[in-house]
């Protein structure tokens, strides 16, 4: 067996492939839908700080977009009606659920997702390092929204009450209730004791 | 067999300018969806529910959004997110209720992005109705949730005509409150009604939850000083303390004159199809001092008339609580 074909390179890949089929509709086969007055498909998104041009349907949602078409599988679809948190992203620095936004309507807007949270040069965002040394994710599916929206109380309140960020990480559904341990990550990262 | 996790094909228009949002409104009527936050919208999408030809995204429209002073109160625009609400000054020197009915609202992602406009506008929560069944509400001649084997723990003790659903909306209630004015759009001008006009119940208008007519925007809504700085109540009381809706929620406002009460609102929200306004004890309150006496009868006032269904018999203790809570604050 080729020991670069890893399960994530190999998911990757399907997605590549289907992308380029998406550019003649693969998203239940649609037609052309573009009615005077309405939207044009082929936009520029920011998302991470990059440019990225691609052919959205009117109706897609960020979620599907960030996964299907750009290859961002870090943002998680759980529920896909905004009543759990796993596909949350930042736009314009605000905590919101990609499976209930518009592709189209973040067209002048810059979007986070969890892809874009680390530095670059590989090292973890101190959320991240926090919810490793606290043990916070259990089986892991709700952590990317647990942390794009930690990251945006920290960014807005460095010293948040463990209340501030229970209320600022309510959006966000554990299924392992593990809330208590993604608490004690907000702490440390913001450099606050557990006791 | 549909896809029940993806959005239908749906065109898309995001006007810019108000005249163009009012045209496109005029011009699909019923087949129009007006999107705010969107977030009582691709619910209805994806589960095939409710089938619009057109979402019209108001959002770019920035003569729909804001707070600002005027001068006989504020006027918010119904393009507002609740975010900018429960953060902005002059609301919380002024209709604090109101920010804190907005703090109640859903979860944090959801008042990120949700509208004013939104949270009065959105449909009732009867999964019976949202889960696309031909009834009353959708056109039918049959109510689901009013049968022997129903479970409608969550649906209504007052004022229901053939359907039993509920007013989901908390700012509504403070609204109601605070003796709001709507302000709706059309493509032939403006029209302005009090916020407890605009709701309308089964028995007026029994497919739609508000007056708001097809083609018709609501752009704003004034909060006159009648009601600013007045001492206030809010509460509401839902199984989970995030996302969900209210079993019963209590807006009071009040004015008192040398220990009795001088005046009063009190609106209750999940008891009704609309914001229930509590006339009998706002006018039993009128002119008496606050005693725990004239409290305990004030509740068995509000209570009065409540017809239950098989499992919302709480409601009535919760619902009396309440008022009790709301007047000893």
């Amino acid at each position: 067996m080729n020991v670069n074909l890893t399960r994530r390179r190999f998911i990757k890949a399907v997605i590549a492939s289907s992308a380029v089929a998406s550019q003649t509709g693969c998203q239940l086969g649609s037609k052309d839908l573009h009615a005077k007055g309405s939207v044009e498909r082929l936009i520029s998104l920011d998302i991470n700080g990059k440019k990225r041009r691609v052919d959205v349907l009117p109706q897609e949602t960020l979620a599907s977009t960030l996964r299907y078409k750009l290859g961002l599988t870090g943002t998680k679809i759980g529920c896909n009606r905004g009543e759990c948190g796993a596909c949350t992203v930042l736009i314009d620095g605000i905590p919101n659920y990609a499976c209930s936004t518009l592709s189209h309507s973040v067209r002048k807007r810059q979007v986070q997702s969890i892809e874009g949270v680390a530095n670059k040069d590989g090292t973890l965002h101190p959320i991240q390092e926090a919810f490793v040394e606290e043990l916070s994710p259990q089986c892991g599916f709700c952590t990317p929204g647990q942390i794009m929206s930690a990251v945006a109380l920290l960014n807005e309140n460095p010293k948040p009450s463990r209340e501030e960020a229970r209320q600022a990480l309510s959006g966000n559904i554990c299924r392992c209730g593990a809330y208590d341990h993604y608490l004690n990550g907000v702490m440390r990262a913001s450099g606050q004791s557990n006791e | 067999m549909p896809s029940y996790d993806v959005m239908p094909e749906v065109q898309l228009y995001q006007p810019t300018e108000v005249d163009d949002a009012l045209n496109l409104a005029e011009k699909f009527r019923q087949q129009g969806w007006l999107l705010g936050g969107g977030q009582d919208t691709y619910g209805w999408l994806k589960d095939r529910a409710k089938n619009p030809t057109a979402l019209i995204d108001l959002n770019d429209i920035e003569a729909f959004k804001g707070i600002k002073a005027t001068s006989t109160g504020i006027e918010i625009g119904a393009l507002t997110t609740l975010r900018d609400i429960i953060r902005n000054p002059l609301i919380n020197d002024h209709f604090e209720i109101l920010a804190k009915a907005a703090g109640r609202v859903a979860s944090p992602q959801i008042r990120n992005v949700g509208t004013l406009g939104g949270n009065l506008i959105q449909d009732t929560r009867c999964w019976y109705y949202r889960r696309g069944l031909a009834c009353y509400r959708a056109g039918g001649n049959l109510c689901y949730a009013d049968s022997p084997e129903a479970m409608n723990r969550e649906h209504a003790l007052f004022n229901a005509s053939r359907c039993v659903a509920v007013s989901p909306s908390d700012t509504a209630t403070a609204l109601v409150a605070l003796n709001a004015t709507m302000v709706i759009k059309n493509i032939d001008g403006d029209r302005e009604m009090s916020a407890e006009d605009f709701f309308v119940g089964p028995d007026t208008h029994i497919t739609q939850m508000t007056a708001l007519e097809p083609g018709e925007i609501l752009t704003g809504i004034k909060l006159s000083n009648e009601w600013s700085n007045a001492r206030y109540y809010f509460e509401k009381i839902a199984d989970r303390d995030v996302w969900d809706f209210a079993l019963v929620s209590i807006a009071l406002v009040i004015k008192e004159e040398a220990n009795t009460v001088k005046d009063s609102r009190m609106v209750c929200g999940g008891v009704a199809c609309t914001p229930y306004r509590l006339n009998k004890v706002e006018q039993y309150l009128k002119g008496n001092p606050l005693s725990e006496k004239i409290i305990t009868n004030a509740a068995k006032i509000a209570s009065q008339g409540a017809e239950t269904l098989n499992y919302n018999h709480f409601k009535i203790p919760l619902m009396e609580n309440l008022v009790k809570r709301a007047l000893r604050s």
